[in-house]
């Protein structure tokens, strides 16, 4: 019995593209909807009425919205190749880093470092290192964050493989330095470079097209503002 | 061996009362450290390294951080007694959203409701009324979020509700007239042990917010 599986996504999205992960990971067949989120489709509106935002998943009809939320259902529906461990604690501990991860990690490096500049870019570098030290020691003794293969919080974290890269080519600004962050460095790119992860990273050209944009538009408004 | 259940926690906190909720729903005892957030406790940062906040939960020695997280981790340690997530997956995906939906919404919105005024308050009463609107909407016809009994996203939920009259007050609107639904749900919830326990009064934290207000020297 064939279950339709749909995925509404955007092509530059990290959050849309640890379902894409997730669902190639398990093997799960699905349907690409890619959204223009300047002018979103009816389907979304209907399928994620609370934020009108991707990723959506929708299995058999039913939406499912948050990626986390979704990542967490197709580890339930589809139990082959689990991401999160088994043990209560240790699953806890992962929805710890993955929360962490968006909350702290991202916020600090896009919204803090990538769109500021001298002393302010400084000071939220500081802020930013802090947050990369706590992922370096987590990452102690282990290849991947979910230990021996990708998990939760690999799939949670993965963007930085790809995005700190070209952050830092936009803003001219060392973010993750192999000398500071040895095993975060050596995951980046053992995690770039993982079957199913190394097919499916957003288009680099369109990808520094994209945030030089944004850095742009994000200096502006800040001198405009002053 | 018995089990060993460190509480940390800080009275006020909506998010600390969701833990003490959990507990109570699995009638499980605990030992309970109010902290002074002026002056963290040496455990509480040896425990919480990373954020520094409460709850934090300690079970035989180990650390649990984040409130909607220790809940889950709760229901799934001691699943055989008042489960919280349903087992369907889509059931659970469902409550998993509506509880990140109240993290994402209506702590800030209510912060900014007793901390701002003027244009800004306005902003955020509308905006927190559409909010507990969606959420009688999610509620529909159900005693609870969670059906016939308490679930995950009344543990979420109704924490906020002893913050109420203190949004009430300095807000200067009434929720019940907006979301009278969501108040007799409130009421409903209420009436049962595990949350009349682990709520705070209204009154109480309706003087810590004034306290609060002072001590920011916002009027």
């Amino acid at each position: 019995m064939a279950e339709e599986v749909k995925l509404f996504r955007t092509w530059s999205s990290p959050f849309a593209l640890r379902i894409v992960w997730a669902l190639k990971i398990k093997g799960i067949e699905y349907e690409t909807i890619f959204e223009d989120l300047s002018d979103k489709s009816p389907s979304l509106l209907q399928y994620n009425p609370a934020h009108k935002k991707i990723p959506v998943l929708v299995h058999s009809g039913k939406p499912i919205a948050e990626s986390y939320v979704i990542l967490e259902y197709i580890d339930e529906t589809w139990k082959e190749t689990p991401l999160l461990p088994e043990d209560p604690y240790e699953r806890a501990m992962a929805r710890f880093w993955a929360k962490f991860g968006d909350d702290k990690v991202l916020t600090s490096i896009v919204w803090g470092v990538f769109i500021k500049e001298g002393k302010e870019q400084e000071e939220a570098m500081v802020e930013a290192m802090k947050n990369l030290w706590f992922l370096e020691e987590e990452l102690r003794g282990k290849k991947f964050f979910g230990g021996e293969r990708i998990g939760f919080v690999d799939l949670a974290l993965g963007w930085l493989a790809n995005l700190i890269n070209i952050l830092e080519d936009v803003a001219g600004q060392k973010i993750v330095d192999e000398d500071k962050f040895p095993l975060l460095s050596a995951w980046m790119k053992d995690f770039a470079n993982s079957p199913i992860i190394k097919d499916n990273w957003p288009p680099r050209v369109q990808m520094i097209a994209k945030f030089r944009a944004l850095r742009d538009a994000k200096l502006a408004a800040a001198a405009s503002s002053k | 061996m018995a089990d060993e259940i460190i509480l940390l926690d800080f009275w006020p906190s909506m998010f600390g009362m969701r833990v003490r909720l959990a507990l109570a729903e699995k009638g499980l005892k605990y030992e309970y450290k109010e902290e002074d957030l002026r002056n963290k406790s040496p455990l509480l940062l040896e425990m919480n390294p990373v954020h520094k906040k409460i709850p934090v939960l300690i079970h035989n020695g180990k650390p649990i951080c984040e409130s909607l997280i220790i809940v889950q981790y709760i229901d799934e340690v001691w699943h055989d007694k008042s489960p919280l997530l349903p087992s369907d997956p889509y059931q659970r995906a469902q409550a998993r959203f509506w509880a990140d939906y109240v993290d994402k919404k209506l702590y800030e919105l209510g912060r900014k409701i007793w901390s701002t005024k003027g244009e800004e308050q306005e902003t955020a009463k509308k905006e927190f009324i559409e909010c507990l609107k969606l959420l009688e909407g999610e509620l529909g016809d159900k005693p609870y979020f969670g059906g016939e009994k308490i679930g995950f996203v009344d543990v979420a939920l109704v924490t906020f509700s002893c913050w109420f009259h203190a949004y009430e007050s300095f807000g200067n609107f009434s929720i019940e007239a907006e979301c009278p639904k969501l108040i007799a749900w409130t009421k409903r919830c209420m009436e049962k042990e595990s949350v009349s326990s682990s709520l705070e009064d209204p009154h109480k934290v309706h003087g810590f917010v004034m306290g609060m207000k002072k001590k920011l020297g916002i009027e």
